[in-house]
């Protein structure tokens, strides 16, 4: 038991001393990256195996959380005392024992692979993922864990942490960017004896992945800054919910609540001052609007996801209509550093505006899959470029979407745009949770949109007309062109209907579900006029507008008409083959097949 | 597993809840989870032993894309249809599935044995296109993978 300020700084003291020593660079160190994307490439077996190897070495094997190089998994990086990080990657676990082994040994590095995450990144909210083991509360303590607590408790006061939060400027990171140290304050003066704080961890813009990699990552952080926000707005109860289809992260929290409720962390009268603070999880079922609050809160009353009307605000009238604070995952994992270094250091970082940094999911088609961490204001031809290492197999950039099912897709003329809640909005899209996908020139913006709108279409929870009706009306209009029935009309009713939809639904997921159309019309209008003026998908995607032919170059190999699922190519050995067009069904299977050097099949 | 110590397991949980106000969807999760999908007959099982409306419990579970009133194949196979995946050609995979299993997405196999479904990002998007199968994670895969990674499951079985 943890019971005060001085005795957790002699229990940190002890674990540096003792199991989590590794972490002020006492000793070589070989991580491991073991979050859901390093399991799903094989870490475990990697972990294993290296385990095994370095018995008697002196240096520790770490599993630990998202190294922030997705593309790399499974990843190991080496950390030799006084040397910079080296890295194995993607190798499986033969071979990763025999180049760790060796580098130990002093031996042949060529194997191993610098540093690629570049001098772009600023980690904040990411300052524990893959430096810590997650599911040790010890190796939290050994960085400077609870301690933000402990000040808050002992030092600061109430109105300390939220002056101190009002100050640092930190605005809220699962999309609308509200400030938080605001939030808090209607949630302190909010009269009642019962108050609940919430961490909102339902993560449901498909692919954003950074609240789960603090999760798995680094759940201390969050739990911590939860025990914060309930001791600055008077709360003694948390709530944690989080998508069911992340079961590691939920076993990681689950694990971290254990420990921290052992020490005497989480519980009643928390560091003997009289504080008590206790924390559950609450599994989501699948269902993206539970993502904003007011529909979460009454997912967690179990009812259906819908929204309600504001006002009241959760802060006036919440879970169970008890003031309620929402925030979200990495909102929460930027506090406890914000407390110990105080709001000045943290506005130094990012603009004026929006102080500290974003976490961003970068995937698609680009080089670097992974997770970043930018200042605010950072570019996105920086983020693309730089940190994501341009786009794979040569292909030219035509997009980048953020802000997920209420974002837009941003083109390359506004690469030069540095990345805050307001730039991002000035150009139809959003920060959203901090989902960035690259598209390449193979992507149709068309049927990208109507990607979206079929996910808002499913995703809408059917409470106002607008949204449940609307949203589905744009889809069947993306249909048709994308079917290739479309007619100019259909692209102004598009426009029209959009306005409508964002201006009278009841929630934010109505009121944004039609950013995904505008903004590819706006800034992709030639390929909605291509659709349906020349009936053409320039990116080949839309399979009604697109043909297979095979050109006068064909040699008569008859390798196609083998792999053709609905045998509709035909011609005699040697002679010019033939795809009979009303057959095909565009499945695409001939054209790798026909060898690289006659390259006779083509798309018109 | 027969049906009354499925029921036994579910009253267990279901008694020991410290409130059972607000908890319908923690009981189906754990509902779900014995009996492999929610059918009417759990429906109004939950309900009676919640004190909730039989079309309460209906509400709910119709309204949350992860509880099914189908029951699912041994294996379930799910594709992930989340951006990263999908502009990796997450359609084709899916499709390919279909194709060799005979299926159509939501749908169980006639052998009982595979159910195929649609699913929106599991969060690995760093390895897209991404499929599970029972929990179990496949990334980057192409469609020539479909084939193997059904006769690896088939085979995991013919060892038990
Ligand atoms: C449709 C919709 C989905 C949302 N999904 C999430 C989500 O997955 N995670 C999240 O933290 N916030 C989400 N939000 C925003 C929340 O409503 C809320 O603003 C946020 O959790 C507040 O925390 P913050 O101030 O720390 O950002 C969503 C909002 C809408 C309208
Ligand atoms: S989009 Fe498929 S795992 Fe995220």
């Amino acid at each position: 038991m943890i019971s005060s300020g001085a005795e957790l700084n002699a229990y940190k003291n002890k674990v540096l001393a003792g199991g989590s020593k590794y972490v002020s660079g006492e000793c070589d160190v070989v991580y491991v990256g073991m979050a859901t994307c390093g399991i799903a490439a094989g870490a475990e077996a990697v972990f294993d195996a290296l385990n095994a190897e370095v018995q008697g070495r002196g240096v520790v094997v770490v599993p630990t959380g998202c190294i922030g190089m997705c593309y790399a998994e499974p990843l190991v990086e080496i950390k030799k005392q006084g040397k910079p990080s080296v890295f194995v990657s993607g190798a499986d676990a033969e071979t990763a024992r025999k180049v760790v082994a060796e580098y130990l040994d002093g031996g042949d590095s060529s194997a191993v692979l610098p540093d690629t995450r570049g001098d772009k990144q600023t980690r904040i909210a990411l300052r524990n993922c893959g430096v810590i083991d997650p599911t040790k509360i010890d190796d939290y303590i050994a960085v400077g864990g609870y301690e933000a607590l402990a000040k808050v408790l002992t030092e600061m006061g109430r109105e300390g942490v939220i002056s101190e939060m009002k100050k640092s400027g930190l605005r809220g990171r699962g999309g609308a960017g509200f400030s938080t140290g605001l939030k808090w304050e209607f949630g302190a003066k909010s009269e009642g004896a019962k108050k609940y704080i919430i961490c909102n961890a339902d993560e449901g813009d498909p692919g954003a992945f950074m609240d789960r990699s603090i999760l798995e990552g680094d759940p201390h952080s969050v739990l911590e800054a939860m025990a914060i926000a309930a001791f600055a707005v008077g709360a003694d109860e948390g709530i944690f919910y989080i998508r069911a289809e992340y079961p590691l992260a939920v076993k990681r929290l689950e694990t971290a609540i254990a420990q921290a409720t052992e020490l005497g962390l989480l519980g009643d009268n928390i560091m003997g001052t009289g504080f008590d603070f206790k924390l559950s999880i609450s599994l989501g079922a699948g269902a993206f609007v539970c993502g904003e609050e007011t529909a979460l809160l009454n997912s967690l009353e179990g009812k259906r996801g819908e929204p309600r009307l504001r006002p009241p605000f959760p802060a006036q009238k919440g879970l169970w209509d008890k003031p309620t604070v929402n925030n979200n995952v990495e909102t929460y994992a930027n506090i406890p550093a914000i407390i110990l270094r105080g709001a000045d250091w943290f506005r130094s970082v990012g603009t004026e505006k929006c102080p500290g940094t974003k976490v961003f999911a970068l995937a698609g088609k680009i080089n670097n899959v992974g997770l970043v961490e930018v200042p605010m204001g950072t570019t996105l031809r920086e983020i693309v470029y730089e940190i994501g290492g341009g786009l794979p197999d040569g292909k030219a950039f035509k997009a980048i979407q953020t802000g997920g099912p209420s974002g837009g897709c941003i083109p390359a003329q506004h690469l030069d745009m540095g990345v805050d809640y307001e730039s991002l909005g000035s150009i139809g899209s959003m920060m959203g949770s901090g989902g960035m996908i690259v598209m390449d020139e193979d992507d149709c913006m068309v049927n990208i949109a109507k990607f979206y709108l079929d996910f808002t279409m499913e995703e809408s929870c059917g409470k106002c007309t607008p949204c449940r009706i609307g949203n589905t009306r744009l889809h069947e209009i993306l249909e048709k062109i994308t079917d290739g029935n479309g007619t100019e009309d259909d692209l102004t009713q598009l426009k029209d209907l959009a306005q409508t939809i964002k201006s009278t639904s009841l929630c934010g997921l109505g009121n944004s579900a039609p950013n995904p159309v505008l903004s590819t019309l706006h800034f992709f209008a030639d390929e909605y006029l291509a659709h349906v003026n020349e009936k053409k998908c320039p990116s080949h995607t839309c399979k009604n507008l697109i043909r297979y032919i095979i050109t006068e170059k064909c040699i008569g190999c008859g390798i196609c008409a083998k792999v053709c699922p609905v045998n509709c190519i035909s011609g005699e050995p040697k002679k010019l083959h033939s795809i009979d067009q009303s057959r095909c069904i565009k499945c695409g299977e001939c054209l790798p097949k026909c060898p690289s050097k006659v390259g006779a099949i083509v798309i018109e | 597993m027969e049906n009354e110590k499925a029921y036994a397991l579910l009253d267990e949980f279901i008694d020991g809840l410290q409130v059972k106000q607000g908890a319908l969807i923690s009981v189906l999760h754990k509902a779900q989870e014995i009996f492999g999908y929610l059918p009417q007959e759990v429906q109004d099982y939950v309900a009676e032993k919640l004190g909730v409306a039989a079309s309460k419990v209906y509400g709910v579970v119709t309204f949350y894309s992860f509880f099914t009133m189908q029951k699912k194949g041994k294996f379930r196979v799910n594709v992930c249809m989340g951006t990263a995946c999908f502009v990796k050609g997450a359609e084709n995979i899916l499709e390919e599935f279909n194709r060799q299993l005979g299926t159509e997405t939501g749908e169980v196999s006639q052998d009982g044995l595979f159910s195929v479904d649609a699913l929106r990002c599991i969060g690995a998007c760093g390895l897209a296109p991404m499929i599970t199968v029972n929990g179990k994670y496949y990334g980057r895969i192409s469609k020539a993978d479909v084939a193997g990674i059904i006769e690896e499951v088939k085979g995991a079985t013919a060892n038990d």
